[in-house]
């Protein structure tokens, strides 16, 4: 266990390992994760000794993050709302080092997984982890899981509000909240406070969404039933406005009419989609909101704890009048950095600073896979060049959100001997992937070498760059890791009689609403998925007009001018 | 048969009664009644002076036996499988908007690592599963000293115990 040391810088501010930008954790926050860690210490002894059975344990272990995949014990680590500290990351790469094989992977609902582990190491794990303030608590198991968000939160130029502090709200509001830690299913709450939605809220189980009313006010538009796998669907509204002071109340409404009245018989017919889609949505809400009138007045949530939560995330003093020139020259001088700028930075909304997309699309590693040795690199660079934070991101990627411009040529170069630039953001090589069947016990086929099939056959990149936003995402199993569903090309890994084939979606996408993908046809064999992507994209091309996207001209054409070019010579 | 009831190991002093039984032959005991059985009797069973008792399956809705609470001084709910988790919403059902004062019994697969979970709700008995030790069990209340959220147990969220 010692063999790899942390580094003395993290040594040194173990005391925290936050940031101002991020919520702060008091002593309480404190206690309750080193709580939970001598917990779940007790819990996995008494399972090694045979005082707790397989399933006991089971349940237990999800709690906490832990599956067993397989290979080995997999632990999912919670990252709330996708937002981290240079020195949380040096401790993802220090857990890498010494508990697992020196990497780990970032999945689509900004949380970080491990996927080799010792059970009777987990507890030390944990406990490193609460050191500086993680935790995997709730990142699997039928309860409330991480509450996601914006990547972008904060810095966006098109948000109405920061939706991060009422994901914190969210986050202690459903920490082990004990009347919901056993329901029918798993439970997944998205925030977002944009006009974009870049945190696919719809396909939650409830998407929360701020807007202003009539009179001006913010709150929240309330939707419910979302979600994908077997049965995908878009979430429905139940209240268009609802005030902040209630948000809390609402959803403990939700949350006690869906423990009360979800399926348990039927682990596939059990998330909340199912119960909101037969009932209809409106006897749904009619029950929520009777619940709701009961409880509103005694859980209000006060003003100054909104405000008290909110102080952490306030903005950092930005730089004013920053000197373009030097940008300006680097982008005429350099178009391997020019290219970089345009496909891989995003606006920010404060003049002369950027939002930087760090890429962990490379051709070389599994799509969302990191080193070891990224991690600590990420963590430096934050360090250095955007106020020590990190974002995870719905698509898989990283972010350093708030970076000058004078420093992106310092920063790019860096990413770019790390092999974090590969120019393909937002691109069809950008693609969202799931473990597949390498490693998960789910899974009914794989999907890291199919991904890594396409990225080499779109590896041009002018062409891939001329196919514009092309929303790709593979899933290796029915459960939708991947959301497959939701992907301007999806595709889905079945198994038939040991052999693997995979089933093509098309104009399925996630914006400010969401639709889900056609089934192209019958399912292609695993040596023709790159074909029939090409194919795919060839009928875009040739159909396009002027500056369409690709699910634009699908809702022009339709989808009988793509099948008839995948199954012609079939 | 030994329970924890509001944290200490005691003996059972209650009887479950089978839905066959003679309702003219019940024992001058406490007994717990179903809810069919109590629905069928209801008359008879008030006019007993021992205390009732009575059941409620994870499908039943605690809105039925609102108007009779007052006659029952313990409540079972049932957890067929420690998963099922229904019986925490109407334990707190219970006690939020019936205002329950009496006994919250949680009966079937009752295991030590949901104790606390279910105290907090509103639980204050607890038939341990046969295969678990009631001796180990017992430990299982206090692992978790910080509570975020108001529930049975705690009327305000931890901030606003903490500005009081």
């Amino acid at each position: 266990m010692d063999t790899n040391p942390l580094p003395t810088t993290l040594i040194d501010k173990a005391e925290t390992g936050q940031r101002p930008g991020m919520f702060i954790y008091n002593q309480f926050d404190q206690q309750l994760i080193d709580e939970r860690v001598a917990q779940f210490r007790d819990q996995t002894q008494r399972y090694l000794a045979g005082k707790l059975s397989e399933d006991e344990y089971l349940s237990l272990r999800l709690m906490n993050g832990i599956y067993v995949q397989t290979h080995a014990p997999m632990l999912r680590i919670a990252i709330p709302y996708g937002l981290f500290s240079s020195e949380q990351m040096h401790m993802l790469a220090h857990i890498s080092r010494t508990y697992d094989k020196d990497y780990g992977h970032f999945t689509t609902r900004q949380n970080i997984q491990f996927n080799w582990l010792k059970i009777e190491e987990t507890p030390d794990l944990l406990a490193d982890l609460a050191s500086v303030q993680m935790h995997a608590i709730q990142t699997s198991g039928n309860c409330i899981r991480n509450t996601t968000s914006d990547p972008l939160a904060g810095v966006a130029a098109d948000e109405l509000e920061d939706p991060r502090p009422y994901c914190e709200i969210i986050r202690q509001w459903s920490t082990l909240h004990p009347e919901f830690a056993h329901l029918p299913r798993k439970f997944k709450i998205a925030v977002t406070g944009a006009q974009k939605d870049r945190a696919v809220t719809l396909i939650h189980d409830i998407a929360l969404s701020l807007v202003k009313n009539e009179t001006g006010e913010i709150g929240f538009k309330v939707s419910v039933g979302g979600g994908l796998g077997r049965t995908p669907m878009i979430a429905q509204t139940v209240r268009p406005f609802l005030e902040k002071q209630h948000l809390l109340s609402y959803l403990e409404a939700v949350l006690r009419i869906y423990n009360l009245k979800g399926r348990r018989d039927n682990k596939y017919k059990a998330r909340i989609k199912i119960l909101v889609g037969s009932m209809g949505v409106e006897a749904f809400t009619k029950l929520v909101e009777e619940e709701w009138l009961k409880i509103k007045d005694s859980m209000i949530l006060d003003q100054a704890e909104i405000d008290r939560v909110k102080a952490d995330f306030a903005p950092f003093a930005y730089e004013k009048n920053i000197d373009p020139k030097m940008l300006e020259q680097h982008t005429t001088t350099n178009p391997t950095f020019a290219r970089w700028l345009d496909h891989n930075t995003s606006d920010h909304k404060v003049p002369g600073y950027r939002v930087v997309h760090v890429s962990l699309k490379s051709p070389l590693a599994a799509p969302g896979d990191i080193s070891a040795t990224q991690m600590d690199i990420t963590a430096s660079l934050a360090e250095q060049y955007s106020f020590g934070l990190l974002r995870s991101t719905y698509d898989q990627n990283l972010v350093f959100a708030d970076v000058k411009q004078s420093d992106l040529f310092d920063l790019w170069q860096a990413l770019d001997e790390a092999d974090l630039a590969t120019p393909t953001i937002g691109t069809l090589n950008d693609m969202i992937c799931c473990p597949g069947l390498d490693f998960c016990a789910l899974a009914n086929a794989s999907s890291i070498d199919v991904a890594a099939d396409i990225q080499k056959r779109f590896q041009q990149l002018d062409y891939l760059y001329d196919l514009g936003d092309i929303d790709l995402k593979m899933s290796g199993c029915m459960n939708g890791c991947a959301h497959h569903s939701i992907g301007h090309i999806g595709i889905l890994g079945v198994d038939k009689k040991g052999v693997e084939w995979y089933q093509f979606t098309l104009g399925g996408f996630s914006e400010n609403e969401a639709k889900l993908g056609q089934r192209l046809g019958r399912a292609i064999a695993k040596a023709d998925v790159a074909d029939t992507v090409e194919k795919i994209a060839q009928v875009y091309i040739e159909q396009r007009q002027a500056n369409e996207r690709f699910v634009d001209t699908f809702y022009r054409i339709g989808i009988e001018p793509f099948k008839g070019r995948v199954y012609e010579s079939h | 048969m030994k329970v924890i009831n509001n944290r200490q190991i005691v003996d059972d002093s209650w009887q479950a009664i089978d839905d066959e039984s003679n309702i003219k032959q019940l024992p001058d005991n406490k007994i717990i009644i179903s809810l069919a059985f109590w629905n069928k009797h209801k008359q008879s069973l008030t006019a007993r002076d021992d205390a009732l008792g009575i059941t409620l399956n994870p499908e039943d809705d605690v809105a039925e036996i609102a108007a009779d609470l007052s006659s029952f001084a313990l409540v079972v709910l049932q957890f067929p499988a420690f998963r099922d988790g229904r019986a925490y919403s109407q334990a707190r059902n219970l006690r939020l908007h019936y205002d329950y004062q009496g006994e919250i019994r949680a009966s079937g697969n009752v295991l030590r690592d949901q104790l606390a979970f279910m105290e907090r709700v509103g639980f204050n008995s607890f038939e341990i599963d046969d295969h678990q030790d009631i001796n180990d069990a017992i430990n299982g209340f206090d692992e978790i000293e910080v509570k975020y959220q108001a529930s049975s147990d705690e009327s305000l969220p931890l901030y606003k115990r903490l500005t009081v």
